[in-house]
Parts: C-alpha cells; structure tokens; sequence
C-alpha cells in the first residue's frame, strides 16, 4: 500500500489566537502550532492500512512554512515513512491555489490512497481533499467516518444529516477522514527521536494569488453572563416565562 | 471541566529546548491530559495505584527512558528525561514515582551495575511494563542512615540467603522484581553493601502494603521481609559494592524528582491562576486583590527559578557534568518550592482547595512524601552543607 497523507499546520486549537494590527491575520507571536486534528485521522489511517498489508509507504505532504516541518516530524514520529514540505511563507486563502500544488506534488508518483483530514480547523473550508481529488482525476469520498478496504474495491460511510451514508469506491482513492475513524495514536518516544532521521524533503512553491480574498476578521461578539433562575422543578415555571416573555422563543 | 494544560513559561525556557524535547514534553503532557488527570482524583480517594496506566506509559515508552535502545528503552537524553518526569509529576506524585522507581532506582542498577545477561534479561521487560520493579534500600529503623542497614545476604555453595526486612517501598506489592540492597559482610561493614535482583515469588519473601496513608495515596507503599530467600548466584549486581551504588541510585532518581516537582508546582499554579480569575468574592475576582497576587507573583517567580536550575542541571547531566551535591541542591530547592506553591494554591482555592476534584490538596500531601523520600530535605542541607564547609554534620 502507497498511502499519502496530506497534512496541515494549524494554530492549537485551545490557545486563545489575536488578530494582527492589520486585522486580516492571526498575530502568530505565542501561538502555538500543532498537526490538524482531522489530519490526525488521516495518518493513523494510514499507518493502520500498511500495518494491515505488512508492507508498503507512508508519506505525509504538507504544504505551508518552514516550521511545518515540525508539524511534518510530528506525523513521521506516529510512524510514517517520509515527508515533503511544500514550502511556502504564505498560504493564500483560496482552498483552490492550495489544492493545484498539492495535486502537482502527487501526480509525480502513483499512489492507492491519498488522504485528507476533513477539514483544517483555522479556516474550516473543507474543501482542499476533495478539489485535489479533482484535480488528479480520483475518486472521492469526504468525511469517511468508517472504511472497509478489500483489494482494489472500498466501502466508507460518512455521517450525514439523521444517517450514515455508505458509499463503494474504487481504488485508488481520495479519502477525507472524520472523527470517530479511528484514535490516533501517540507518537512513541523512541519515535520522536526516530522521525528526526527519517527523509523529509523541502521544495519550494509558487501559489498564485487566487479568487478570494479576507477582508476583515473579527472575534465573535462576547456572550453575555448567563442567569440562574432558580433549582429544580421550583424554577420550571420562572424559566418558563422568561423564555416566553424575554428571549421570546417559545 | 478546565481547560487543558498551556504549560507555564513566564522565561521561555521552551527556546531553552529542542524541537524533539518538547515534542517528547508535548506528547507526555496530551497523554497526561488524556489518560491521568481524569482518573487520578478517584485513584488517590481509593488509595490504589491505577495499573491501568502501566501498558499505555510502557507503549510511549517512559520507563528508563534514559537508558539505551539496545535494552529496549528510548535512548532519550536527560532533558527529555526529565519533562517525562514534569509532566507526569503535574498529573500525580505518585504515578511519577511509579515511573521514577522503575526507571531510576531498578532499571538504572541493573543497568550500571548488572551483568550483560542480567540486562538483557530484565530491561526489556522492564521497559515494556511486563515486570515492574521495587527498591528497597530503607528499613524500619535505618530510614535517612542506610549505612547501618541490617538486612544481610549470605553466600551458600549454589546462591545467596538474604534476611531482614525493608520500609516504605514504592511497588512493593505490586512488583515482579525487588531491587534490595542487603550487607554480604559484617554489620559494621557498610562497604559489604550489594545489590541483589530478587524475583517477588521468592519462598521467604512478602510484601504487606503500609496502610492509614495520608500522602501518595495513588502509589504503594510498603513493607516487605525477607526471610531465608535463597536466590541463585546470578541474583547478585555484579559491579555494585559499598553504599555508593544505591546512592548513585537515589542520584538518579532524585535528578527526576527536581523535575517533578516543578509539574506538581505547574499543575497546582494553573490551577491557582483560573480559579483566581473566575472565583469572584467582594463583587470582583479575588484575583484583582492584591493579597492573591502576591501569592501568584511568588508562585511564578519560585517556579521559573526551579524550570531554569532544572535545565542547566539537565545539560550539565548530558555533558556529564553534573555532581550529586547539584542534584541534591535541585531536589531540595524544587520540592520545597513545591511544597509551598500547593500550600498557596490550596489556600487560595478556599473552601473548593480541599476538594479531591481539584488539584492542590492532593498535590500538598503528596509532595510531603517527596520531601522527605529520596534524602529528606534536611538530608540535603547536610550534603550541601558539607560541600560547602568540607565539614560533615550528619554524625
Ligand atoms: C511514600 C514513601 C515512599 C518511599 N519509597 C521508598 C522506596 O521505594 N525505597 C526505599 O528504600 N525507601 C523509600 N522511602 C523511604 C524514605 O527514603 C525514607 O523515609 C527517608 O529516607 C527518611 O527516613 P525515615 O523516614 O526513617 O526518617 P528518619 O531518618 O528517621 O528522619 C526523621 C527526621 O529526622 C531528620 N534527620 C535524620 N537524620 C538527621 C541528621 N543527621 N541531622 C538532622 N536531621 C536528621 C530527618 O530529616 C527527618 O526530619 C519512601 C518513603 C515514603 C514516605
């Protein structure tokens, strides 16, 4: 099994991000990075497939920064095998210019499965897997949350609104990963030390400007203090009529 | 339900440490997160060690994580070594001593002192959690003076007979194999001291756990005799001798411990600093009140100093540099330190401080253990207090 594993370099999710004074970007300064947690997903994916055929690669793709090679070390610490950076100092915010380098870096080799975390957590656009997917003329299923794989054939199922959607696919495969596929593993401190030595190539990219633009970001407006009615059933009625008479929703 | 851990680095004393040390830091501490803090307030309640964390510690591979990958360990360096010790130490004194006995006290002297064979023997299995040692160096009446330790080892034709009796040894019931250090020569003779691997299912050899414990209260304790145990020739650590090889021992273990401690004091600061904003008394946080800033002041101040003497004394160590009395001076400073900033944060916390749901409590009691195990604080001022003067104040 020839598995890539594209991944990203995104801001932890529990540090509390600012807005830089240009008020279109992250302040980065104490930020701290770690591999997306979709993409968590998607590489212990992987590793579980070739650990299932006894043999084969996994490479991890990730394109962004020079200090995604961190992020990239993270995901050969797990276990895979070898890692590209597409390095670029700015990623622009159009899921499409992302997807043609991608799918550029991967058109070089031949592969029985690619992988995508479902989405990436700072911009929540969804969208890079299946455009790549696209783009090198492979079938996609998003947001697999289980899959069966038996020779050249597949089955994934996704959770869709009120269900699971099952869908066959063929290999080779563009697959996007969802919570719930499997638990990721820690990277084994041997391994960590293991994933400093193995290949990691650095190549640097061009991507165009795109279609979209930021123009403003903005924290989400403050929640205001919650009120304690009262306790148990005694409240029912209080509640009741607040919810009727002042947040008029019922 | 708290948010997770941020770690506390008021110096950056992160860009004191490379990209694999605080990967193998931020692995330990997610794994800590994930696995530890949830279960470990009941744990200490119940007053049990909570096995159920050996496979997943032995997987990341925490135990003599120091130690060469030949023996099946992680070959890490003393840094990493150490924030293995921080993060679990932040968790519960009492599973980082777990960790430090297995790795520092039994998989160590095996390694320095063992055999080739007795090292490959026992330190795969040790590091894969499969056997879990003990040490037992302290006895009912011998606890800070070793030296006049009354167990003794006596060479028959095919082995050794050990009697006596020890105290207070972490694992002692739940071990497979017990380190016990034992006088091969007369009593007066602390230079006969030797090191003997001793399988637990030994005829002649019990472990009875020490109950009523108010302190480490995740970890056993406890007391095991050991009467008429024959073991094998081969029983015996063949480059051990005199006193000087457990306290090589106790050296090592110590070293983790200063890292440890600065955990407990991260953990209990955290902690202290989120309750301090959201607990409003008076019409205003009881953080905006100059008195609990105080107290959160020193508490940061008292912690980066330990962080900063944890990683100079880390490379130093790698550079095998570093002496005993350095190692005593960190363990003596950081647990004290500790000791202080979980009584703060207990305080600080009111009422809620008492509280197994929150940290400082159990943290407080459980660094009374770490104060006085591993040399006593006391122990410490002596040693440093000979260092300095060239004067011995013990006896
Ligand atoms: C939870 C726990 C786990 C432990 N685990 C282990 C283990 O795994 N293996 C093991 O071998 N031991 C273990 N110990 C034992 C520990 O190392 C001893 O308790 C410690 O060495 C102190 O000995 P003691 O309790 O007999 O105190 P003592 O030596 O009786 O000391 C009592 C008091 O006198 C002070 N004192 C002693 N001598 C002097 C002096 N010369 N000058 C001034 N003051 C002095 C001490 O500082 C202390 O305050 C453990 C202890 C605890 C509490």
């Amino acid at each position: 099994m020839k598995i890539a594993v594209c991944i990203k370099r995104v801001p932890d999710s529990e540090t509390r991000v600012k807005i830089a004074t240009d008020g279109k970007s992250l302040d980065e300064a104490g930020v701290k990075f770690v591999l997306n947690p979709y993409d968590e997903f998607a590489v212990e994916e992987a590793l579980r497939r070739k650990e299932q055929a006894g043999s084969g690669e996994v490479v991890v793709v990730c394109l962004g920064p020079a200090a995604a090679q961190e992020t990239i070390r993270t995901a050969l610490a797990m276990g895979a095998d070898r890692g590209v950076l597409l390095q670029a100092d700015k990623i622009p915010t159009d899921p499409f210019e992302s997807a043609k380098v991608i799918a550029a870096e991967l058109k070089g080799s031949s592969w029985d499965l690619v992988l995508f975390g479902r989405m990436a957590i700072d911009d929540y656009h969804h969208q890079v897997g299946p455009l790549v997917a696209e783009l090198v003329d492979l079938p996609c299923v998003s947001a697999v949350s289980h899959v069966e794989i038996a020779g050249t054939t597949g089955v994934a199922e996704r959770e869709i609104e009120g269900g699971i959607e099952v869908v066959d696919f063929s290999l080779p495969a563009v697959l996007t990963t969802d919570k719930g596929l499997n638990e990721p593993r820690y990277p084994a401190l041997k391994g960590i030390m293991a994933a400093k030595k193995k290949p990691l190539d650095v190549k640097p990219v061009q991507l165009g400007r795109g279609a979209l633009e930021i123009v403003a970001l903005k924290p989400p407006p403050e929640r205001k203090e919650g009120k304690i009615v009262g306790e148990g059933p005694a409240a029912v009625g209080e509640l009741v009529r607040l919810l009727r008479e002042e947040a008029k929703v019922l | 339900m708290a948010a997770k851990f941020q770690g506390v680095d008021f110096y950056q004393v992160d860009g004191l440490l490379s990209e694999e040390e605080r990967a193998i830091r931020d692995t330990v501490r997610e794994w800590v997160d994930d696995n530890l803090i949830p279960i470990i307030g009941e744990a200490y309640v119940a007053g049990k060690f909570p096995k159920q964390l050996i496979p997943g510690m032995a997987e990341l591979g925490l135990f003599g994580a120091n130690l060469p990958e030949a023996y099946g360990c992680a070959g890490l360096n003393n840094i990493a070594y150490g924030l293995i010790m921080q993060e679990l130490e932040r968790g519960d004194s009492g599973v980082r001593s777990f960790a430090s006995v297995q790795g520092a006290l039994v998989m160590y002297p095996i390694y320095t002192f063992g055999s080739e064979d007795q090292k490959k023997n026992w330190l795969p299995q040790m590091a894969s959690g499969k056997v879990i040692g003990c040490f037992g160096l302290t006895e009912p009446d011998y606890g800070s003076n070793p030296a006049a330790m009354i167990t003794v080892a006596k060479e028959t034709k095919d082995g050794w007979v050990l009697n006596g009796a020890k105290m207070w040894i972490t694992n002692g019931s739940t071990a497979q194999a017990a380190i016990i250090w034992a006088k091969t020569g007369a009593l007066d003779q602390p230079d006969s001291i030797r090191g003997f691997i001793v399988p637990t299912d030994s005829k002649g050899f019990s472990a009875k756990d020490q109950k009523g414990k108010l302190s480490l209260r995740a970890s056993d304790t406890s007391e095991l005799v050991l009467q008429d145990v024959h073991v094998p020739k081969d029983a015996i650590l063949p480059k051990s001798g005199g006193l000087k090889s457990p306290l090589m021992c106790l050296t090592a273990a110590r070293y983790g411990i200063a890292w440890g401690a600065v955990g407990a004091a991260m953990a209990c600061y955290d902690e202290a600093v989120s309750y301090a904003k959201q607990r409003v008394m008076f019409g205003k946080p009881i953080g905006g009140f100059q008195l609990q800033q105080a107290r959160l002041a020193d508490m940061l101040t008292e912690i980066t100093k330990a962080q900063l003497l944890c990683v100079q004394l880390g490379r130093l160590k790698d550079e095998g540099k570093s002496t005993p009395q350095q190692v005593s001076l960190a363990k003596r400073n950081n647990v004290s330190m500790a000791t202080d900033v979980a009584r703060e944060a207990r305080r600080l916390l009111g009422a809620n401080g008492i509280l197994a749901e929150y940290q400082a409590l159990r943290h407080l009691a459980n660094l009374e253990s770490v104060y006085t195990y591993e040399g006593t604080h006391d122990i410490h001022t002596l040693i440093l207090g000979q260092e300095i003067t060239g004067l011995n104040a013990f006896n």
